[in-house]
């Protein structure tokens, strides 16, 4: 008897005991316990959890790191691959766009006949300013052609071989083109320098002439067929002392990127050379 | 032997010069490969051919140059005849005549082809010529004396080994 109560006793204390703890918890009071209690377990399980997955590591690695490095090293060899292909396509599109804004550029002066061509190197002293292109006398090409892009004049053929040319640019310190403002239809002498800019000279005082005006070959002397672009006034030099204005010139080819140029193949140059009076002639 | 891998030598120095290092101008001065190596090249102890390649070098710039022979070959041959002369003078300390060598020589090819462009009817102002183009290309030319003389001093052992006396 005894014995059943005093079990019913101690069943009824573990209850409320349970009961207690329960409401406790439901009611938040165990928390920092719990948190003090369960703080270690939680860090031996990392512990021993980290430790599992390192020897499990160690253990699978050599198959594959084998698998990860011949993946990788394939992997490297197809952006490699993708790389160049890239750098093909983007150089292709490039000469692309090039060639086709020449080919509008022809189609737009049909008067003209014109032979594409590469250029391919640039004088190797750097007091002139010439390149090299492609193309040659078996091509159609003959000194004194004028050499063009779809922007404007670059300048002419200076001597010729089977199968290259070497070309004067407008900004060479020897080269004098004809050239006539667009504006108001000046005849002036265009020249290049050293620095690589060119320069107007020999435009009358009384001309008005304003920064922005267009500057075209005029075709006298007959180096050049009239009418092609050059540049634009960027700046007029005029003094009352001087005979003439001087400006400067902005070209609208840039010469640093020149890669596809243009030959004129039907313009004959007339060399007017022996109608120039010398000192000698009577 | 020497004088015949003159030919291959130059030539691709003339290509590597008209195509990469034209195109690499400071201000507008360019480094002038071909004259490095025949400078280098004349310095060297046991060269006999220093001659032979200045002509060859002159040969392979006229193919490509706007500048008349006589020019390219009148400035080359100064500049070889300078180090022929430095060699006798300074042979104990080769770098420093390399040099003294790429100066001068910078300078005088530079003056023969100013004067020759002259001649020519292309009248260039001096001080830009010489701010412009010739320093920078001094400079430029300074910068690959070194690498130059040590591989063309490698040729030169290759060419004409050292006698060894027994």
């Amino acid at each position: 008897m005894n014995t059943t109560l005093s079990r019913s006793i101690q069943t009824i204390v573990l209850a409320l005991i349970v009961v207690g703890l329960i409401a406790l918890a439901l009611g938040g009071y165990l928390t920092p316990i719990s948190r003090v209690a369960l703080n270690p377990l939680i860090q031996f399980q990392t512990w021993v959890s980290t430790r599992y997955h390192a020897v499990q590591n160690i253990l699978s690695a050599p198959q594959d790191t084998a698998r990860l490095r011949q993946r990788n090293a394939e992997l490297e060899a197809e952006v490699s691959r993708l790389q160049a292909q890239i750098i093909e396509l983007q150089q292709q599109l490039g000469e692309t766009h090039i060639l086709s804004a020449l080919v509008e550029f022809a189609r737009a002066n049909p008067t003209n006949r014109y032979q594409a061509a590469a250029v391919i190197a640039r004088d190797p002293s750097p007091f002139l300013n010439y390149v090299i292109i492609n193309r040659g006398s078996d091509d159609g090409i003959r000194r004194g052609m004028p050499v063009v892009t779809q922007q404007g004049l670059v300048g002419r053929v200076a001597a010729v071989t089977a199968g290259a040319a070497r070309v004067q640019l407008i900004t060479d310190p020897g080269s004098v083109i004809n050239v006539r403002l667009g504006a108001s239809q000046v005849d002036a002498i265009l020249s290049g320098q050293l620095t690589g800019e060119i320069t107007l000279d020999m435009i009358p005082q009384d001309a008005v002439v304003q920064a922005g005006d267009l500057v075209l070959t005029s075709g006298l002397g007959g180096g050049f067929p009239p009418n092609i672009l050059i540049g634009q006034v960027t700046g007029i030099r005029s003094r009352d002392q001087d005979i003439f204005q001087r400006a400067t010139v902005q070209t609208v080819v840039d010469f640093s990127q020149l890669e596809i140029v243009l030959v004129i193949t039907n313009f004959n140059p007339v060399d007017i050379g022996p109608l120039i009076p010398t000192s000698s002639a009577p | 032997m020497a004088t015949l891998i003159a030919f291959p030598l130059l030539g691709f120095l003339t290509i590597l010069q008209t195509t990469v290092v034209s195109q690499i101008p400071l201000l507008h001065g360019t480094a002038d490969l071909l004259l490095l190596v025949i400078l280098a090249w004349a310095l060297q102890k046991r060269v006999k051919t220093a001659w032979h390649w200045c002509i060859i070098g002159a040969l392979m710039v006229t193919l490509i140059s706007a500048l008349p022979f006589g020019i390219t070959l009148m400035g080359y041959i100064l500049a070889t005849g300078l180090a022929l002369s430095l060699r006798q003078r300074l042979w104990q300390v080769p770098v420093l005549a390399m040099f003294l060598l790429t100066l001068l020589g910078t300078l005088v090819t530079h003056a023969i082809d100013l004067v020759g462009l002259r001649l020519m009817g292309t009248i260039i102002p001096f001080t830009d010529a010489l701010n412009l183009v010739t320093l920078p290309s001094a400079l430029l030319n300074l910068l690959l004396a070194v690498p130059i003389f040590a591989l063309i001093g490698d040729l030169a052992n290759w060419m004409y080994p050292e006698e060894i006396e027994v």
